[in-house]
């Protein structure tokens, strides 16, 4: 069945391109009906990334958080009208070690492999996990950047000492917010602490225990653990201010991407005897672990979809611009797209 | 119920050097037809599809769905009439001896030889009959429009603005249709040029549905051959 894509082809257009699906094979098809704008896909439509990474990524579909409507199962096991929401990391082998995420052979929809803005997505069974009747569709869409917070606090609770009286949050966006969130719902005896810039956006972390402006922090502040969320050029700086500010022996989960190497001052790592670990992207059992969370704590559902600042309708190739543009202009949030194209 | 009505009646006439009719032709891996009828089969809301094609296809037509193994319950091929509406009349009178006819009956009528239809077409289809009005599916014209009444110099060029070019879906409630047709004298019926019209010379609503550019009726060579250069655009993912 011959399948239209709408792919990137050059910074800020979008293309029909079409690809031949073989409804006969053992995948599932999903028509996508809530896809949400991520930070990685900005980059791509803005054009930001390095020449050489553009040039050999695109044309390429973008969008790795979505949810959709099971529309067809060849073998009849997803029942149809179903939401499911759509792993985007595609694992080819498996290993007792090294997690689906961080094997370099999997690839990842929207990074190299075409992403979720299609007229239908083929997605192999083992990448969908069935939502809930009563879940916000809106909050749903952007599971998978809830996924990673999941995971990262999962990793965070084998890596790091069980003295985690309080962790710092670096960061006031998005993921910040998410990670905050989540960290209070799984260790609820933790007190929370958000480090950022912007006094407007720490304000909306009610749940957390105090919001401090990176400028001005306390002497005596004695944190456990904690968590980078800044990404791009700031993020050495936050890692380093963490370095300052965290007690010996401490961990240090790093989730802010950036672009470039950022210096790190590695003597006081020493000194202070840190464990330092990087998470990246999630995989099939933290999008379930994270829908279950959803299930469990209606409040979550509640606080991530105050993150939702716009909501654009998608019905033509124009809308998909008004999408990424309106998500540019944000101060911050989540920007969803209602598929209908 | 809402039925999926493929219509193959073409016997490629207006295809160049090609020995069989153009829905039979190849788009990358599989026949066009096939392509086609499988946008109607995966889509959850077709509750039935009929291919039509003329007699001598018919048994070719089955042994093609058998070899790409689009074998279903959901899917059947009968014989198809001497015009598009003949053709249409066809598959309501078949569904009328099978299911049976009723007011909720819904016909999506689309031409085999548009394998690039979407799922938002379909659905768009879909929604606008059972909102109350048949409907068709159009693009706005892009080329200025030329009337000429005896072939030979322009009478008048109209505003663009007010015409679009017809696709298909073209969909609607089938006993509506039926009734229709079948109040039509044989003067009316000979300047039909498709279903649409039916339903405009009677004074009924047709409603718009927004289609797409690339939503093309392969009918001559460089058809075939922009199609093919479409999926060209296909990326080992």
């Amino acid at each position: 069945m011959l399948n239209t894509v709408y792919r990137l082809v050059e910074p800020r257009r979008f293309e029909a391109q079409f690809t031949d699906i073989n409804i006969l094979d053992d995948n599932v098809l999903i028509r996508p009906t809530h896809l949400s704008i991520c930070h990685a896909d900005q980059r791509y439509y803005q054009g930001t990334r390095a020449k050489e990474v553009l040039e050999k990524k695109l044309p390429m579909s973008l969008i790795h958080e979505g949810i959709g409507k099971v529309e067809y199962d060849p073998k009849g096991e997803f029942e149809v009208g179903k939401y499911v929401v759509m792993v985007p990391n595609t694992p080819f082998e498996t290993d007792p070690y090294i997690g689906e995420n961080y094997l370099r052979s999997s690839k990842f929809r929207g990074s190299g492999y075409d992403g979720f803005m299609q007229d239908y997505v083929a997605m192999r069974r083992d990448r969908l996990v069935l939502l809930p009747d009563e879940i916000n569709l809106n909050v749903a869409a952007f599971t998978e950047i809830v996924s990673v917070s999941y995971h990262a606090i999962e990793r965070f609770i084998k890596f790091s000492h069980d003295r985690r009286r309080k962790i710092g949050i670096w960061g006031d966006g998005n993921l910040a917010f998410i990670t905050a969130l989540l960290l209070k719902k799984k260790l609820p005896e933790t007190e929370v602490y958000i480090f950022g810039i912007n006094e407007y956006k720490m304000r909306d972390f009610v749940f957390a225990d105090g919001t401090c402006d990176i400028s001005e922090i306390p002497g005596n502040i004695e944190l456990d653990h904690a968590f980078e969320c800044v990404g791009q050029a700031a993020s050495g700086n936050a890692i380093n201010q963490i370095i300052d500010y965290i007690r010996p022996e401490g961990t240090i989960s790093i989730l802010g991407v950036s672009e470039n190497p950022v210096p790190i001052n590695t003597r006081m790592v020493l000194e202070k005897g840190l464990r330092i670990f990087g998470s990246s992207r999630s995989g099939y059992e933290d999008f379930k672990g994270t829908i279950e969370l959803y299930r469990e704590n209606r409040d979550v559902q509640e606080y991530l979809e105050r993150l939702i600042s716009d909501i654009v309708p998608v019905k033509t190739m124009k809308d998909m611009n008004t999408a990424f543009d309106t998500d540019i202009k944000k101060p911050g949030g989540k920007t969803i797209m209602l598929w209908e194209k | 119920m809402i039925y999926g009505v493929v219509l193959a009646g073409g016997i490629g006439s207006r295809m160049g050097n090609v020995d069989k009719p153009k829905q039979f032709l190849q788009v990358g891996n599989k026949p066009i037809i096939v392509h086609t009828v499988e946008k109607f089969m995966v889509n959850s809301r077709i509750d039935k599809v009929i291919v039509l094609c003329p007699q001598q296809w018919i048994s070719y037509t089955k042994d093609l769905f058998r070899k790409y193994a689009v074998v279903s319950d959901k899917l059947d091929i009968i014989e198809g009439g001497k015009t598009r509406n003949d053709t249409i009349m066809n598959a309501i009178t078949f569904i009328e001896n099978t299911e049976g006819l009723d007011e909720d009956t819904v016909v999506v009528t689309h031409d085999s030889v548009r394998p690039f239809v979407t799922h938002r077409i379909i659905n768009e289809n879909i929604d606008a009959v059972l909102a109350g009005t048949a409907c068709d599916t159009v693009i706005p014209a892009t080329d200025t429009i030329v009337e000429s009444m005896d072939n030979h110099v322009i009478s008048q060029i109209p505003d663009r603005s007010k015409y679009y070019q017809g696709q298909t879906p073209q969909s609607f409630r089938a006993k509506e249709f039926q009734d229709l047709f079948n109040s039509l004298t044989d003067e009316e019926k000979r300047i039909l040029t498709d279903a649409a019209k039916v339903f405009v010379i009677k004074g009924k609503q047709v409603t718009l549905v927004q289609g797409e550019t690339f939503n093309i009726k392969i009918t001559y060579p460089y058809d075939l051959q922009l199609a093919e250069t479409l999926l060209g655009g296909e990326k080992d993912c």
